[in-house]
């Protein structure tokens, strides 16, 4: 379980700020998949970063806080806050960065990149045991038990990004999060790293964030999305619903711009670039690309409509309806 | 080792010796050829020095003085057999024929007696300024922004450019001159491995190492914190912080270990130049080592002496550089297996 | 300029220095500075003879001046040549592939691998002491080109990689027009580094020879002078002017050389974005 409450969060360039995290607010449930979309630059990656509490200059904490739920050393459960979680990684919280790919040491095989994350946890281990133990949950992800004696440079670049998810979640973390999991890969690879992931969240019944921009992904295994445009985020609901009804006009175009069998009708870019996050302007961020934009949307806010129990926009024409 | 025979290593192997044996090749034939361009026949400057210095001598013996020169020196025949007969005796029998300043001894005794001195003085030296400025370095560049790393690396910049022989010059005028403590010719007290004759070694050493190794720790704080400052910002260091190990494994598990790579490779580059820089050392100290022999052979036209000293170095340096090649797959995993 | 950051400033400014003192006040000197006996021997430090005097009856400052200007002559001799077919020769070996590489990276390795000095002490010890400036200058030549080389190669192995080469090949560029123009701008800031780093490397290496004697002992080096004043006990006679100067100015034009070097790497990585 993960919780961020009106969390913004700025880089510290010497002449301002980049405001690259505008009071989000959301929670992550148990045993769900959450996805995070947006185009390049919105603050994705920003804010898995700070979920994962990797917060350090120029990167800062302007307002709002991270919590998440986890197990301490004796089993109990705790409720981790920012500065707490970073003692937790990769015990209840775990991170696959953007580029797996050369994520892993060279000169060591992957069964010295295994005992490096689990040495941490607890000193002693039977290594003989615990080699087993990693070859057998290989062998669960469909991973041939060769790998462990490999060395990064043996594997193809879909088998390393499995390698790394297998290594993030071999100690069974609540909280698993995965920045463009499947970018530079090849299609048939991608599929094939979204169904281990998906099955190793069946599993295991934690909590996955996946950040992507491609819908594609999104559409494929996550139950509940939210779409962050300019630092906000702007439309959050279960995934089926935000693709079959999207109430933010941005992701509209975002879901109209996606190509479907079947359909012959032309498809339509957003134009425009995304606003300036140094000085954003006053009003709604989208107003300057928003083609149902009206003078109240360039002047003010909107605040956050909910549609339903599950599912919230912030959009000022939400409000007419 | 399963997978070493592995045709990238084989192949890796290969390109390596066929470097060692055209150094060894072109530097023999180098060695060769050169004096005999030289306009002078070594032959008649050598015959009219021992006149000089002697009385007269009788035509025959003179005569007889100059076919044993001409012998001894291979000028016998055409260019091509002196060569041929030059390669196979160097190379099969390291025969370099008699030294003329200390005739008769062999040329091959006195470089075996010179030889453990420049060895000794060579690789102890190498081997503790590699060790202790890859040390500093890594330190130096995995924290660059302590004040301490870059106190280091500005002591680095200052003697890494300064040649070996300028600061030894440096440290006679200061240690020999201005505070004698230590001597300026090396005379070595004690035999075999008694504790005053090793007391004895080390102290006659002293200043041509300190000079080195100060000098030489200086280049590799300097590559080490370039590289480890490269290293620190590649993905799977940052991906080692974030499985949550610790700094100090981090340094030395995944830093230091892939930043050796690049620094084994430099120091078989650098083998010519350390070498050069040592030769002079020896020299300015006397230093009973292969370089003031080379110098000795060449103030006293020693031809022999100087055709083997000089083809020894050459030798020793490319064997070194190959062997420092080989070490290097086993040190980085992609270049042992596919 | 102001970009510019200490240690290039700090290296720019001793170089000026040394420039000034060696290239350009010599010009104005009428006369050959190591002529003989032309002063009196062995005079203190004055107004008229500023680094006093040495055992040859020379004015050691203008000996000094002199032999800075053969030294930064023979430097700038040696790395202009060994920078341009190192060049030349690392860009065609990296981009052309094949067999044209395969022979020069041999070259290349082998002459790297051989020591230079004992070669250099052969070729100077034969010629006692009377090798000219030039022989010495082509010999430093022939084994300073593979460092250049080698780096350019490298560098013109990723190049070749890239997408940008690809375009103008297929659009129908010459390969000449290629290294000239897409390729030149890159290596620019690499030949200046290495033509910067094979000055450091020849004034090092000939008056590493020049100190044992073994370099042009007629011509005026910073090595030769340090050699001489040696020959001539100016260190048992404490005369500390003579043997001083040349090797303090020798480590001020490494330092200001290698703060240069140094300077201008960070300088580039600066304005490409580190």
């Amino acid at each position: 379980m993960m919780r961020l409450n009106n969390l913004s969060a700025r880089y510290n360039i010497l002449t301002g700020y980049v405001n690259a995290v505008d009071n989000v607010s959301f929670e992550v449930m148990d045993n769900e998949i959450f996805g995070i979309a947006g185009e390049s630059g919105c603050g994705k990656s920003t804010l898995l970063k700070v979920m994962y509490d990797l917060v350090s200059y120029p990167l800062e904490i302007s307002d709002g806080s991270v919590e998440i739920g986890g197990k301490d050393s004796s089993g109990k459960a705790v409720i981790l806050k920012t500065g707490e979680i970073k003692k937790s990684w990769w015990r209840n919280i775990s991170y696959i960065p953007q580029g797996a790919m050369h994520v892993m040491n060279p000169v060591t095989k992957v069964d010295t990149q295994f005992y490096d994350a689990i040495s941490k946890q607890n000193c002693n281990f039977n290594k003989k045991a615990l080699r087993q133990e990693i070859i057998n949950y290989l062998h669960e992800l469909e991973l041939p038990a060769s790998v462990i004696s490999a060395y990064p440079h043996q594997l193809s670049g879909g088998m390393k990004q499995r390698v790394i998810i297998a290594l993030a979640t071999f100690l069974n973390p609540g909280i698993v999060l995965a920045d463009e999991p499947t970018t530079a890969l090849d299609v048939v690879v991608q599929r094939g790293i979204l169904t281990m992931l998906s099955r190793v969240q069946r599993k295991m019944k934690n909590s996955m964030v996946i950040v992507s921009h491609d819908m594609g992904v999104h559409y494929q295994i996550t139950n509940r999305l939210g779409i962050m445009y300019a630092g906000q985020m702007i439309e959050i609901g279960p995934t089926e619903e935000i693709f079959s009804t999207p109430r933010h006009p941005y992701t509209q175009m975002l879901i109209n711009a996606l190509p479907r069998i079947g359909d012959l009708n032309q498809k339509e870019g957003i134009p425009g670039t995304p606003p300036s996050l140094k000085n954003p302007p006053p009003g709604c961020r989208f107003a300057a690309r928003c083609p149902k934009a009206t003078d109240l949307c360039r002047v003010k806010q909107p605040e956050v409509f909910q549609i339903n129990d599950r599912h919230q926009a912030s959009c000022h024409l939400l409000y007419d309806l | 080792m399963k997978g070493m025979l592995h045709v990238q290593f084989l192949k890796f192997f290969l390109s390596r010796l066929a470097v060692f044996i055209m150094v060894v090749f072109i530097g023999v034939t180098t060695v060769f050829f050169i004096p005999r361009l030289m306009p002078s026949n070594p032959v008649e400057g050598m015959v009219s020095q021992l006149q000089a210095n002697s009385s007269l001598m009788d035509p025959a013996a003179v005569a007889k003085l100059r076919e044993v020169l001409t012998q001894n020196f291979g000028l016998n025949g055409t260019l091509f057999e002196q060569y041929f007969g030059f390669i196979k005796r160097v190379v099969f029998t390291q025969d370099f024929g008699p030294s003329l300043s200390m005739y008769p001894t062999p040329v091959s005794k006195l470089i075996g007696t010179a030889l453990p001195w420049s060895l000794g003085l060579l690789l102890t030296t190498t081997l503790l300024a590699w060790l202790i400025g890859n040390a500093i370095g890594l330190l130096a560049g995995f924290r660059k922004d302590k004040t301490y790393s870059r106190i280091l690396e500005g002591i680095a910049i200052t003697l890494y450019p300064i040649p070996y022989y300028i600061f030894a010059l440096v440290l006679v005028i200061f240690f020999a001159y201005i505070l004698p403590v230590f001597p300026l010719t090396t005379i070595v007290v004690g035999k075999g491995l008694s504790l005053q004759h090793i007391v004895s070694i080390i102290y006659n050493s002293f200043l041509p190492a300190i000079s080195m190794i100060l000098i030489g720790t200086g280049w590799w704080v300097l590559s080490m914190k370039a590289i480890t400052t490269g290293i620190a910002e590649e993905d799977y260091v940052v991906f080692a912080r974030l499985k949550g190990l610790s700094e100090r494994k981090i340094m030395t598990k995944y830093v230091l270990r892939n930043a050796t790579l690049p620094q084994v490779t430099m120091l078989s580059l650098q083998l010519g130049t350390i070498f050069s820089g040592a030769i002079v050392t020896e020299i300015l100290f006397s230093y009973p080592g292969v370089g003031t022999l080379i110098y000795n052979a060449i103030l006293q036209s020693d031809y022999n002496l100087i055709l083997g000293t000089i083809t020894v170095s050459i030798l020793a340096v490319s064997t070194a550089t190959f062997l420092i090649d080989l070490l290097y797959p086993f040190l980085d995993p992609r270049i042992r297996y596919k | 300029m102001k970009n510019w950051n200490l240690q290039l400033k700090i290296g720019v400014f001793i170089l000026a220095i040394f420039l000034i003192f060696g290239v350009i006040l010599p010009l104005f000197y009428t006369g050959n500075p190591i002529e003989w006996g032309k002063f009196p021997k062995n005079l203190k430090p004055s107004s008229a003879h500023i680094f006093g005097t040495t055992n040859l009856g020379q004015d050691t400052f203008w000996v000094l001046l002199k032999s800075i200007q053969n030294s930064f002559f023979i430097g700038l001799l040696v790395a202009f040549f060994a920078t341009l077919i190192g060049v030349l020769l690392g860009m065609l070996s990296g981009f052309r592939g094949g067999i044209l590489d395969r022979v020069i990276t041999l070259i290349m390795d082998t002459f790297i691998v051989i020591p230079s000095l004992p070669i250099l002490i052969l070729l100077a010890g034969l010629l006692k002491g009377r090798a000219s400036v030039l022989s010495i200058s082509l010999v430093l030549i022939i084994f300073n080109w593979p460092w250049p080389a080698r780096q350019v190669r490298a560098m013109a192995l990723t190049l070749r990689e890239r997408d940008f080469i690809d375009t103008a090949l297929f659009s129908g560029e010459s390969t000449f027009k290629i290294i000239t123009r897409e390729i030149f701008p890159f290596v620019t800031s690499w030949s200046l580094a290495n033509f910067i780093n094979t000055i450091l490397v020849a004034i090092r290496t000939e008056s590493g020879l020049a100190v044992i004697g073994m370099s042009s002992n007629e011509q005026a080096t910073l090595g030769t002078m340090i050699y001489w004043a040696i020959q001539h006990q100016a260190m048992m006679a404490g005369r500390w002017w003579w043997i001083g100067s040349p090797v303090v100015a020798i480590t001020l034009i490494f330092i200001s050389l290698f703060l240069i070097l140094s300077g201008s790497q960070q300088y580039s990585a600066l304005r490409r974005g580190k």
